[in-house]
């Protein structure tokens, strides 16, 4: 069985530390959040200038001026604080942040990320993810696998506009979890409960490196 | 102290003339002039250079000044949600040039701290990148970015005197305090004006110095965009 979204969300959430600034974008990213282990001191980062992002408010209590990047309303916690959007990427950066979990459209063997821009289609822009693949030194990737149509989004090259180059390093899907190689290609790690390794082969377009046995992904 | 006080939004804006380039604080609509977007757009000024991370929804911040057809240019980071903004911008009618949230920040910031330009990785092997100096420092590419230089900064704080001294709040502080340094004018609307002295140095955000006409706001609707929340269980 393939992973839901929420189980995406999951499998990533077991690759956070114990101390881990954390920026989460928008999508699957923004779930994960919701499955971050107990006695685990995370904080997260909202790019439009907050550290210590806390959950949604109660109703009622909703404040206009207190959002994430995403735009909901959210609440701050005892530690958050607050800054200005030049501050916020100057401390992505700077590399202060230790891990990015973003979404993506498309990525490449050797890395690259597509996830802004169809062209003649969608122009939504990029937001703040250029300069977070360009600057993480952790950057784990949660998207689909393939697209409603079954074509692979894991491919030899990106072929939509990139938002960055050789930056991205883990790939989680609705199928397995991935390393990109420093030489290229997608290592397959991990799999989703019941998918073939042959099933991850064909929804695979880019190089895929299978070595040894494949563990089914766990989320406990 | 030197008075920064002028009466409202018609005033802040007399000299905002058609083709000016103007800057505009706010993430989404967290923090954004709404006095004086509604003066711009009743004063019907044209071919407008925008730049502000977002362009507003259909009926409400930037997006009154789209449906108008005021703004020739937009230069922003993230533009989803806004029919009328795809619909000028794929019709060709609307110039936009997207650029990275951290680039459009620190552009701001150069600005502010008299500073021609900065070097930043975001961006790096894009269509980002086209027409743009790369520059190796240890072994890294990073894209020259130019400060900017916008004639008007139009920023919204929570708090100000009449020194021209600011404080945001929360969230809605963002890209205000950098536009502020930007301008060549600074023009902030503040939700309660305060006399000199009745803010505590030790707590101001942007330095009267930045600021050169402040007002007391009015009618903030303060629109939210996600309305998230949690039930009490």
């Amino acid at each position: 069985m393939a992973f839901s979204k929420e189980e995406i969300a999951q499998r990533i959430a077991k690759e956070i530390k114990d101390g881990y600034y954390v920026n989460l974008g928008i999508g699957i990213p923004t779930l994960v959040a919701n499955y971050i282990p107990e006695g685990i001191n995370v904080v997260l980062q909202s790019e439009n200038g907050l550290l210590g992002m806390g959950p949604f408010p109660f109703e009622g209590e909703e404040d206009a001026d207190l959002i994430n990047a995403g735009k909901q309303t959210i609440t701050t916690l005892p530690g958050s604080s607050i800054f200005d959007s030049a501050m916020s990427f100057g401390m992505i950066r700077a590399q202060k942040v230790d891990l990015t979990i973003l979404g993506a459209m498309e990525v490449s063997e050797n890395g690259d990320i597509a996830n802004w821009k169809i062209p003649g289609k969608m122009v939504k822009g990029m937001g703040g993810a250029m300069d977070l693949v360009a600057s993480a030194k952790n950057i784990i990737v949660a998207m689909q696998h393939i697209n409603k149509a079954g074509e692979s989004k894991l491919l030899p090259k990106c072929t939509l506009p990139l938002t960055g180059v050789k930056c991205i390093k883990k790939i989680v899907t609705e199928l397995a979890v991935l390393d990109i190689l420093p030489e290229g290609g997608f290592k397959l790690l991990e799999r989703a409960p019941g998918v073939s390794i042959e099933f991850i082969q064909q929804s695979t377009a880019g190089r895929l490196v299978i070595e040894g046995e494949i563990p089914e992904m766990r989320l406990d | 102290m030197i008075n920064k006080v002028v009466s409202g939004a018609e005033e802040a804006i007399k000299d905002i003339s058609d083709g000016t380039t103007i800057m505009l604080g706010g993430f989404g609509l967290c923090g954004i002039p709404e006095n004086c977007i509604n003066a711009l757009v009743t004063k019907q000024v044209k071919n407008l250079t925008c730049i502000s991370n977002n362009a507003g929804v259909d009926d409400f911040g930037i997006g009154l000044m789209l449906k108008k057809r005021q703004v020739k240019k937009m230069i922003s980071s993230y533009v989803g949600e806004n029919a009328e903004f795809e619909r000028q911008l794929l019709s060709g009618e609307l110039e936009v040039e997207l650029i990275p949230q951290g680039t459009l920040a620190t552009r701001c910031l150069a600005a502010g701290y008299g500073m021609p330009a900065i070097f930043t990785p975001a961006g790096v092997g894009t269509e980002v990148a086209e027409g743009k100096e790369v520059r190796n420092f240890d072994g890294k590419d990073y894209l020259m970015e130019y400060a900017f230089d916008a004639d008007f900064a139009i920023v919204k704080a929570w708090k100000g005197d009449r020194a021209g001294n600011l404080i945001f709040r929360s969230t809605s502080r963002n890209f205000n305090p950098v536009m502020a340094m930007a301008g060549k004018i600074t023009i902030a609307e503040v939700e309660e004006l305060v006399e000199a002295g009745e803010l505590d140095p030790d707590y101001i955000h942007t330095p009267g110095i930045y600021v050169h006409r402040i007002f007391q706001g009015k009618n903030y609707e303060k629109r939210i965009e996600q309305r998230t929340v949690r039930r009490k269980s």
